[in-house]
């Protein structure tokens, strides 16, 4: 009995003894483990995730898409090219700027009102210019175009990658 | 078989404490608010998995599952019809039951952590709900997955980045959805679980529900509370089920990338900040409004004589004329405001920031803040009043911007009559 008494006075007195030092190392070790676990988890689903927009990426080869041939779209004019999911819009002075239809603001599908002239958006109520420009707000910048070029008449737009620009400058638009 | 339910029992006891004040049993103290969350969180736990049988969690199959789900399979749709309301009464209840906590003062000393748990479930109830919505991938849900995940777009420094981690690719589709599918089947449902049994036993650490006097009589749990919870869940459940008979939840039609509905609504407790979407320019909407009210939840029972005194609605026998003009102002204020802006020319860049940002928030800052002067110093008011008041105004003004963008938008979210053709 007074042994098991000594024994269980002892035990507290334990944790300042002389091998608390191994106790402590051995505590900082399983919350190393810990943490190298945490961030294997960590690089795991972060692969996981990579992994995923890298194999979008390959699925993707360079959409060029032919909208069509010049004389086709009258200057002043706004067509909708669903193939390339673009409006192909060609200016007064003649110019041809392929514009996304994703709405600046949160990314609503602009539509083409011919009457208003003007693109407007379902959501928020955003408004564009036939060349993209705001025309009235809560959208900031102007509707992101494709790089277009005219090949023997014809209008081509690679529809992969929309560009992002804060303003409308003619140098965006191709001309003959 | 006996000792198995004699320990279910126990079970549900243990989460009780043995007695309670007799005065935190009437009804009107907390409307059982907190129990109704509790029993639509059962039902949708119970029907969650019945969905998950069936459903297909990938762009391609999604919604023709929903649609063998709601026409072939037997009772199909009246499970999705339980789940889909009772989230939404779940999303509903759990705002009346944080405004509860605001007019009985229950976030004071004792309560701090309790309330910042409570803002969590929030978050995660509406993050839950919201998830959920997207999962049809009908017309609805994709356009509101793509709002959602452009509205990333618009946090400082990691936007872009938090924009595309979230969208899962290159444009809305099969990883949005499995990110969505994931946090709404697995993520949101196990912390949700954790947090609410936590908030449980924060609330029984606290010494059980709001009361303003000590040392009054107590009463057993069983039956004097059980036999209460039981009736308010019991009836509440059976009023959801009656519901889910006569109310199909929505499913528009297949997903079309190229097409967006017009006009585009969020769901309805996302309302009040789409309505706020269409006035502010959008770094302020989305980031420096949300932050900032989110900030001032935070830290609202930290500051010394916020709350209420404990367990008295409006904190005294009057106390809910101040709620109820603040109420007043804050409805006509968000009301004239909606307004008068259809005059304002929706300014364009640049300097929209300055005029739809800047100044909006300077505004009402100013505008609080001489409230909150003039009702402690002119008014004669105490602290806790006057952000219950403040508060009350808030809330008032994000419910008419709700309701006006629920009923009153119409196409391209122009003003319009409710149901004046191409409604909601
Ligand atoms: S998404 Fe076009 S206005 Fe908001």
């Amino acid at each position: 009995m007074s042994k098991r008494k000594n024994a269980m006075t002892k035990e507290p007195a334990d944790k300042t003894a002389p091998d608390s030092g191994r106790r402590r190392f051995l505590n900082r070790l399983w919350a190393l483990l810990g943490l190298a676990a945490a961030a294997e988890l960590c690089v795991i689903g972060a692969s996981f995730l990579v992994s995923r927009a890298r194999r979008e990426d390959r699925d993707k080869d360079a959409a060029v898409v032919i909208a069509g041939t010049v004389d086709q779209f009258k200057p002043g004019s706004v067509t909708a090219i669903p193939k390339g999911r673009f409006f192909l819009s060609r200016l007064p002075d003649g110019g041809f700027l392929a514009l996304s239809p994703a709405c600046t603001h949160l990314g609503c599908m602009v539509t083409w009102d011919e009457k208003q002239n003007r693109f407007a958006c379902p959501c928020h109520g955003s408004a564009f210019s036939a060349a993209g420009e705001v025309l009235t707000g809560p959208a900031s910048r102007p509707l992101d175009y494709y790089p277009t070029r005219i090949e023997n008449g014809v209008v081509k737009t690679d529809a992969s990658t929309a560009l992002r620009r804060s303003g409308f400058e003619p140098d965006q638009a191709v001309r003959m | 078989m006996h000792s198995s339910r004699r320990s279910l029992t126990s079970l549900v006891l243990h989460l009780h404490p043995q007695s309670v004040p007799a005065s935190t049993l009437r009804f009107t103290l907390s409307f059982g608010l907190g129990g109704m969350a509790a029993t639509l969180m059962g039902l949708l736990f119970l029907t969650g998995p019945l969905l998950l049988l069936l459903y297909q969690p990938s762009a391609e199959g999604a919604y023709d599952s929903v649609l063998v789900l709601t026409r072939e399979v037997p009772f199909g749709r009246f499970a999705r019809n339980i789940h889909s309301l009772s989230a939404n009464i779940l999303a509903g209840i759990v705002l009346l039951h944080g405004l509860r906590t605001l007019f009985t003062g229950a976030f004071g000393p004792g309560r701090r952590l309790n309330w910042i748990v409570g803002l969590f479930l929030l978050v995660l109830v509406l993050a839950a709900n919201f998830t959920g919505y997207l999962l049809p991938w009908d017309q609805l849900a994709y356009w509101a997955g793509t709002i959602c995940v452009n509205m990333l777009g618009y946090v400082p420094l990691c936007g872009g980045g938090l924009m595309e981690f979230v969208r899962g690719g290159k444009e809305v589709g099969p990883g949005t959805l499995a990110n969505f599918f994931t946090l709404h089947v697995a993520i949101l449902p196990a912390v949700l679980l954790v947090l609410t049994a936590w908030h449980f036993w924060l609330v029984r650490r606290a010494g059980g529900l709001v009361r303003s006097g000590d040392g009054e009589a107590r009463l057993p749990v069983k039956p004097d509370l059980i036999a209460r919870e039981a009736a308010a869940g019991l009836t509440l459940a059976a009023c959801v089920l009656l519901l889910a008979i006569v109310i199909d939840a929505p499913l528009l039609a297949r997903a079309n990338p190229a097409l967006s509905p017009n006009p585009a609504k969020a769901p309805w407790y996302f309302q009040g900040f789409q309505e706020i979407l269409l006035h502010l320019d959008p770094a302020f909407a989305v980031f420096v409004w949300p932050v900032l009210g989110a900030a001032a939840l935070v830290v609202l029972p930290f500051v010394p004589g916020a709350a209420l005194p404990p367990g008295v609605w409006f904190g005294a026998k009057g106390g809910w004329k101040l709620a109820a003009w603040s109420a007043l102002a804050g409805a006509a204020l968000a009301a004239a405001v909606i307004l008068a802006d259809e005059f304002i020319p929706g300014a364009a860049s640049p300097g929209a920031w300055i005029m739809r940002g800047l100044i909006p928030t300077a505004a009402l800052a100013a505008l609080l803040g001489g409230a909150y002067v003039a009702l402690t110093r002119g008014g004669k008011r105490s602290r806790a009043q006057a952000v219950m008041a403040i508060l009350t105004f808030a809330f008032a003004a994000m419910t008419v911007c709700a309701i006006v963008g629920i009923w009153f938008r119409g196409p391209l979210m122009r003003l319009t009559w409710p149901f004046a053709g191409g409604g909601a």
